[in-house]
């Protein structure tokens, strides 16, 4: 299977718009904001007794000096986004040595474990629902899975994640209330204790997160499996007398499997975005509970510096997805596309 | 399909579109709720201090009371009343600029449509709420940020839907035969835009409408959350921002946790079965979702 170059220079060329954009509306709009953060940083040193007035001025030419605001604005939004794209962030403002990319780097690993593992179940768990519920030929009984689903994948996670904490953390004592790991444990990935310890904290998080891609899933499937039932392929297939396990997997299963890989890439946004506010409901370590830190501190270097890479985390694994789906899907085909 | 006459042809119409009429039941109890409870309970018991701190629901307090002294039940009804008013600024105006732009580069097309097809592709792959914690993080003093202020910021993402879900509708009536019969006749585009394919696009307009409503919520929900908001005056988001903040789950307030958690739930419950509805109002033949 070949994908023509064409096709993959321009969702090249996309992502790189993708990412510009991002990377000017994080320039533009602390600019557009009336404040002034050199100022607001000199009121700071003056009302603590550590500046006179008369310094002050000083102070505040070298310090526009420091982040070149002296210098005119297309020149400072060249240095930002030659900086954005090599993936310089900045430093942080509240834990002031720490780079931006540190920072994302320490936390990113504890998001990516519970969000991939629940997304994946969510996925697998979701599709076979939604195949059984759709597929005539099986217990009518399936179907009164579907409202629950629904129901659940419309409230947004971080609400469940609240329901879930009291019940399940709070009065069952199940589950530990916060946190990604125990404060009294040693913090050793190569030992089972901790590791262990870690997927006890991760399953409440990932629960949230599960409990609501699952009803996507499979009204998604539910609805793609009825529209194949219909197609002559099944039909012949059923005139053939093959199995009914074999039509059900084989033929139907295997076709209605692609519309649901696009949608996996169009809710990425929607599952990094709402693991950010469970992350905050668990103080999970995670980098969306760093972001809700950042932004209780007003960090802006971080909070833009977090947006902008989850950004481009999302950008990237879209396009991996458009790039792989000619492979699952021969019939796809991106000539003239 | 056969229609009936006044009440009576509605009510006949929900029987048969049973998640349509069950999502207006919803949200109809939900306003009632924000609106005609607030005449009975003055607002002054949505602040701190108001009465007794950590009370649980009594016959003085209802709802129960928070660990700052705010009463619940006027929170949960002033909150509800600004969050819903937040969300349907943001999403009408949503609606309104996508309802323009979809029109506008669906009918016409030509550069202007490239450049909004362009800018929404982008925008759709970028988290809407994102760029709201972008925006609305670096406004100054967001403590005193006020609905219409809030409403403002959301509705620079809520259009994005919208355009894009109206522009496909227009794209595909236009070649209709209807459209070339209104054309031929000498009709202007914007007759016929007014004239023949608002009536017929107005279920997907009310669609896009409950969307970006929807949207508008869970935005305002989201950010009042992470903090970044007004959060002295009563909504939604802010009781979830205090409850979190005054660790109501350490302490046990159940009453505390579980109302705000019921009352979001049937605003989302709501929209969701108002989609579904309108959904097979604008597609009748398409099998049922739910």
């Amino acid at each position: 299977m070949r994908i023509p170059l064409s096709y993959i220079l321009k969702r090249m060329g996309f992502l790189v718009a993708v990412l510009f954009t991002a990377a000017t509306i994080n320039f533009l709009i602390p600019k557009l904001a009336p404040r002034d953060p050199v100022q607001e940083l000199i009121n700071q040193k003056i009302a603590s007794g550590g500046l006179t007035s008369e310094g002050a001025a000083e102070f505040r030419d070298s310090l526009r000096k420091l982040y070149g605001l002296d210098r005119p604005l297309w020149q400072q939004y060249l240095t930002y986004i030659w900086n954005t794209m090599r993936f310089d962030l900045g430093y942080s403002i509240t834990n002031y040595p720490l780079r931006v990319d540190f920072i994302i780097g320490q936390t990113v690993f504890w998001t990516l474990g519970f969000v991939g593992v629940s997304t994946i179940l969510a996925f697998l768990i979701g599709t076979v629902v939604g195949a059984l519920v759709g597929w005539s030929k099986t217990s009518k009984w399936f179907s009164w899975l579907m409202p629950p689903l629904a129901a659940f994948s419309a409230v947004p996670a971080f609400i469940i994640a609240l329901v879930l904490i009291y019940f399940l953390a709070f009065k069952l004592k199940a589950f530990p209330l916060r946190g990604g790991f125990s404060a009294t444990i040693v913090k050793d990935w190569s030992s089972m204790e901790f590791l262990l310890d870690v997927a006890h904290h991760a399953i409440l998080p990932g629960l949230s997160m599960l409990l609501v891609s699952i009803g996507g899933w499979s009204l998604g499937m539910r609805s793609m499996m009825v529209t194949v039932e219909g197609a002559d392929y099944i039909t012949f297939a059923e005139a053939k007398g093959l199995k009914g396990s074999r039509i059900f997997f084989r033929y139907a299963l295997r076709n209605t499997l692609l519309p649901q890989v696009t949608s996996l890439a169009m809710s990425l946004g929607l599952i990094v975005s709402g693991s950010a506010l469970v992350e905050t409901m668990f103080s999970y370590p995670g980098i969306g509970n760093r972001l809700g830190g950042a932004i209780a501190a007003l960090d802006y270097p971080v909070i833009y510096g977090i947006v902008f890479f989850m950004v481009v985390g999302i950008a990237v694994a879209t396009l991996l997805v458009d790039l792989l789906y000619p492979f699952l899907d021969p019939r796809i085909s991106y000539s003239g596309g | 399909m056969q229609r009936g006459q006044g009440f009576r042809g509605f009510l006949n119409y929900i029987r048969r579109n049973p998640a349509f009429g069950g999502g207006l039941l919803l949200l109809l109890l939900l306003l009632l709720f924000a609106t005609v409870a607030g005449l009975f309970v003055p607002k002054d018991g949505a602040y701190p201090l108001a009465t007794m701190p950590k009370q649980a629901p009594s016959a003085e307090h209802p709802f129960g009371t928070d660990s700052v002294g705010r009463d619940l039940l006027p929170t949960l009804i002033y909150g509800t009343r600004m969050t819903l008013s937040i969300g349907m600024i943001a999403g009408c105006i949503g609606l309104g600029v996508g309802t323009v732009l979809g029109f506008m580069t669906g009918y016409f097309g030509g550069l202007f449509d490239t450049i909004v097809k362009f800018l929404v592709d982008v925008l759709m792959t970028i988290p809407s709420f994102l760029l709201l914690i972008t925006i609305a993080s670096s406004v100054p003093n967001p403590e005193n940020m006020s609905i219409l202020q809030m409403a403002l910021i959301l509705s620079l993402v809520s259009w994005v839907q919208p355009t894009r879900a109206i522009r496909a509708q227009v794209l595909s009536m236009r070649e209709r035969a209807f459209v070339m019969m209104a054309k031929l006749s000498g009709m202007s585009g914007m007759e016929i835009i007014i004239k023949e394919l608002m009536p017929n696009l107005m279920p997907y307009l009310a669609i896009s409408l409950a969307g970006a409503v929807n949207g508008g919520v869970l935005g305002s929900l989201g950010l009042q959350t992470l903090g970044i908001g007004n959060l002295r005056e009563p909504s939604l988001g802010m009781t979830i921002y205090w409850l979190r903040y005054y660790n109501a789950f350490l302490q046990g307030y159940w009453w505390w946790i579980i109302e705000p958690v019921i009352v979001i739930a049937a605003i989302f419950i709501a929209f969701l079965l108002l989609s579904i509805g309108l959904d097979e109002f604008a597609n009748p033949r398409t099998r049922r979702t739910v």
